[in-house]
């Protein structure tokens, strides 16, 4: 346990200190890579598509958040005028927010070409700040501290009011990941009192105060966070981990009395606890005081047995009962412990045999994992996987859940694909269906449309000869033109007896002269006294003619839409399914292969951490085994020393009452010198 | 027995380096090409949905409905149906992840659909709690005016005051 603790204070290979320093950074780091996320909340919602991709985003559904940002962004790049649509008002905002979701869904290489397009375009200085911090996380994320720090030295000026913060933290470990302790400890100190970092601070600032050389000071930082006390689970773990790491650098610099009460500081109930009760065992060991180390370490032993503290506990305690002399409970232990060993190597040996048959990859796979809390741990209860107890280390470093993250991803992308074949050739015999039912119905309907557009273009010029009329009798009085029929027919028939007339003047008689002109007379009369009114009247009519037309037009429109929709809902996607189906029967191979060695990744080492159990158990079996010999001979020469001494005991007591040998004083000759006298 | 401490030690300290069966280079490489498909699987699948989309919900009948969270208290939305038309298109019932997501802001697109030309009745029913625990439940209706283009309606839920409001897009 101290290898994972001590050498971050001790050694000084920056290798380890990153360990220490990524996972407690871990959540901090999760909580500000989502900080563009984040931000998007507070500001006005301008696009609904915007709010829709971050409604993924929110629930850490990466790959349809990326999606849909991706469409979104590429549609406003299409625009002949982006600056008039309304995602212009999140332009920036998802710009960033598709590298902070790349980077969460592990894409740091698209997420950091991103941002350096960012800083390669021509963007205002506290833009270009934001991005060369993101750019300096993105680097820091992939242990490449150096780039980090380039990344963070294109920072001119003041940095965004709301990534201050994270910023100068993570410059601050950056100093630390290069060695830069006093540097580092400047920036802490600072950031202190810092809410969204609360903890994290103290801790990286005592870790490199203590690299600094300024050893008082860390362990004060130190021991002030670790009497800290939270609900929080997360929060709770970093106060028992920084007890923990105290308490192990203490014992290792055999300050023995001041290690103690940082290990007993640990919550017994939380993930350091077991290795906070060997800790506090071993001081007590180390100090001699044997029955003081068994409190702990039995504690410790009643624990899950696959648990390295536990199994190392099991051979604690029999041991310090050896040292009590009390070698006939130390060999039930030792007893004990070889039953256990021997139980679990079984178990090991199972496991090993279930990854080797592919059955760790196939509960991997498996969605009703993931849907628990600790679905690592989980596995184990799925059929024939193997115990997974043994492989929470391994599982919890940031390498190995990078590894399980990506083949899960690949997984997620090879059975969204596989949803997308089948949905294309359901999409195949949609477009079928369409292509029976229209083309039938189409040429009749064509017919029909032909002549109802025929008719309408007939309406139309209509239409356009009486507006033109009318536009004529508003400039010269046509009382003619507002004749009706009946009217236009007497016009008529006036007309030609007028022109039989002229023809034959003397022909008629005066009486039917005065007729006709009577009769012309009151027709004049009456398109002249009517001409106002019916004008308006034809006016209004010309109207509603207008409306009808207009109706009919819409008809006419709706008609052309509809059969367009027709027609474009089966024609024109053969070769785009095509394309589409090859490039994703591409992408399966793909997929395939890489799962295949990531997978095969994932297995090796999984069966690499198994054997490493495996063969330590192998050799706690073996120093059970001879310390049991051991306390068994310890034990029985105890026994036969006992009985000795009863032996002898008995023959003193069978013994009579033996003379006194010595003579009282005054029985005893005068001296020499009294006789003289 | 302290030996044994020192090679449980020496152990631990072999695991950290892993790196014996497993090279960084494999790892890096391997990380890469993942990367890689993952970009290529992002922008097929933003094909795919696009022509998903145009081959279903034609935007001359395309209908969508979404659902936010009016942003002055805090209220956790349990269940939303919708009756589009007397008929009920939808019937959610919100995850803790969902609930979370709507209140940082996020919009849900609960609906999507085809309808004619014209007007069409639509009906929403909330429940929810207030973070005391109160119930609360309320309905509303409006009419969806279809036109040539896609129609998108917002529906806003501002739980603790029962109301529930419509925006066109």
């Amino acid at each position: 346990m101290y290898s994972r603790l001590v050498p971050a204070l001790r050694g000084a290979a920056p290798a380890t200190l990153r360990t220490v320093g990524a996972a407690l950074s871990a959540l901090p780091l999760a909580l500000c890579t989502n900080f563009a996320v984040a931000k998007a909340a507070q500001e006005k919602l301008e696009d609904l598509f915007f709010g829709a991709a971050m409604f993924e985003a929110y629930q850490e559904n990466y790959f349809d958040a990326i999606v849909g940002l991706d469409t979104e962004l590429n549609q406003y790049r299409s625009l002949d005028e982006p600056g008039l649509d309304p995602f212009t008002a999140h332009l920036g905002q998802a710009e960033f927010s598709v590298g902070d979701l790349e980077l969460s869904y592990r894409m740091h290489r698209e997420a950091g070409r991103a941002i350096e397009a960012v800083l390669k375009g021509n963007v205002s200085q506290s833009v270009r700040n934001e991005a060369a911090y993101r750019l300096a996380k993105i680097h820091y994320h992939k242990q490449q501290p150096r780039n980090a720090l380039h990344a963070l030295e294109m920072i001119e000026g003041r940095v965004p009011e709301r990534v201050r913060a994270d910023e100068q933290f993570l410059r601050a470990r950056v100093y630390m990941e290069l060695g830069r302790f006093e540097e580092a400890v400047a920036l802490l100190r600072d950031l202190k009192g810092d809410e969204s970092l609360d903890g994290f601070v103290e801790y990286n600032l005592g870790i490199a105060q203590l690299k600094a050389g300024q050893e008082e000071r860390g362990v004060l930082e130190l021991t002030a966070l670790g009497k800290r006390r939270s609900s929080d689970a997360a929060k709770q773990a970093l106060y028992d981990k920084t007890n923990l790491l105290l308490g192990s650098y203490l014992m290792e610099a055999e300050q023995l009395e001041l290690a103690r009460p940082y290990f007993d500081r640990v919550n017994l109930e939380g993930p350091f606890s077991n290795r906070a009760l060997l800790g506090a065992g071993w001081v007590e060991a180390k100090a001699g005081r044997y029955d003081r180390a068994l409190v702990p370490w039995k504690l410790l032993q009643q624990r899950k047995g696959t648990n390295e503290s536990v199994q190392e506990a099991m051979l604690a305690v029999p041991y310090a009962y050896g040292k009590l002399d009390v070698h006939s409970t130390a060999a039930i232990n030792y007893g004990r412990a070889l039953d256990s060993f021997g139980n679990e190597v079984d178990t090991l040996t199972a496991s090993i045999k279930s990854i080797r048959e592919g059955k760790f990859l196939e509960a991997l796979r498996r969605k009703e994992a993931t849907q628990v809390k600790n679905w690592v741990v989980a596995l184990r209860n799925l059929p024939d996987a193997p115990e997974t107890h043994y492989l929470l280390d391994l599982m919890a470093s940031n390498d190995y859940q990078e590894f399980l993250r990506n083949y899960r991803d690949l997984n997620d992308l090879f059975e969204r694909n596989e949803e997308w074949l089948a949905s294309l050739t359901a999409y195949e015999d949609i477009i079928e269906l369409r292509r029976a039912y229209y083309e039938p119905l189409l040429p009749g309907l064509d017919k029909k449309f032909r002549e109802l557009d025929a008719r309408i273009k007939l309406r139309i010029e209509q239409r356009d000869k009486f507006a033109g009329r009318i536009e004529q009798m508003l400039v010269t009085r046509r009382p003619e033109y507002l004749a009706r029929a009946e009217e236009q027919h007497a016009r008529l028939q006036l007309r030609r007896l007028r022109k039989v007339m002229s023809q034959h003047p003397g022909g008629f008689t005066d009486a039917t002269l005065q007729r006709v002109a009577r009769l012309e007379g009151v027709l004049n009369w009456r398109l002249s006294t009517e001409y106002d009114q019916r004008l308006t009247e034809a006016y209004k009519h010309l109207q509603e003619l207008n409306i009808e037309i207009e109706q009919l037009q819409t008809v006419y429109h709706s008609y052309v839409r509809s059969r367009q929709a027709a027609t474009h809902s089966y024609t024109g996607y053969h070769d785009t399914i095509r394309r589409l189906r090859a490039q994703i029967e591409q992408k399966q191979d793909r997929l395939d292969t890489l799962m295949a060695r990531q997978g095969s990744m994932l297995e090796t080492l999984a069966i690499d951490e198994l054997d490493r159990r495996r063969a330590q158990l192998e050799s706690y079996q073996i120093k059970a085994r001879f310390a049991l010999a051991d306390s068994y001979d310890r034990a029985n020469e105890l026994q036969e020393q006992r009985a000795d001494q009863m032996k002898v005991e008995q023959h003193r007591a069978n013994q009579p009452e033996p003379l006194p040998q010595d003579n009282p004083p005054e029985l005893d000759a005068p001296s020499s010198e009294g006789g003289e006298e | 027995m302290v030996r044994i401490l020192q090679i449980t030690i020496l152990l631990l300290l072999a695991t950290a380096g892993y790196a014996q069966s497993v090279s960084r280079d494999e790892i890096r490489g391997l990380d890469e090409q993942i990367q890689d498909v993952k970009k290529d699987v992002i922008n097929l699948t933003g094909e795919l949905a696009q022509l998903e989309e145009k081959l279903l919900f034609p935007s001359n009948t395309q209908v969508s409905f979404f659902v936010s969270l009016a942003d002055k208290q805090p209220f956790d939305l349990e269940a939303v149906e919708l009756k589009l038309n007397n008929e009920i298109v939808a019937h959610h019932l919100y995850t803790f992840r969902e609930i979370e997501a709507l209140q940082k802001g996020g919009v849900q697109r609960i609906y999507t659909g085809n309808v004619q030309t014209g007007s069409h009745p639509l009906e929403v029913t909330f429940i929810g709690k207030s973070t005391s625990g109160k119930a609360y439940r309320a309905n509303a209706s409006y009419k969806v005016e279809k036109a040539v283009g896609p129609k998108f309606v917002e529906i806003k839920i501002a739980g603790t005051e029962s109301a529930i409001n419509f925006k066109d897009w």
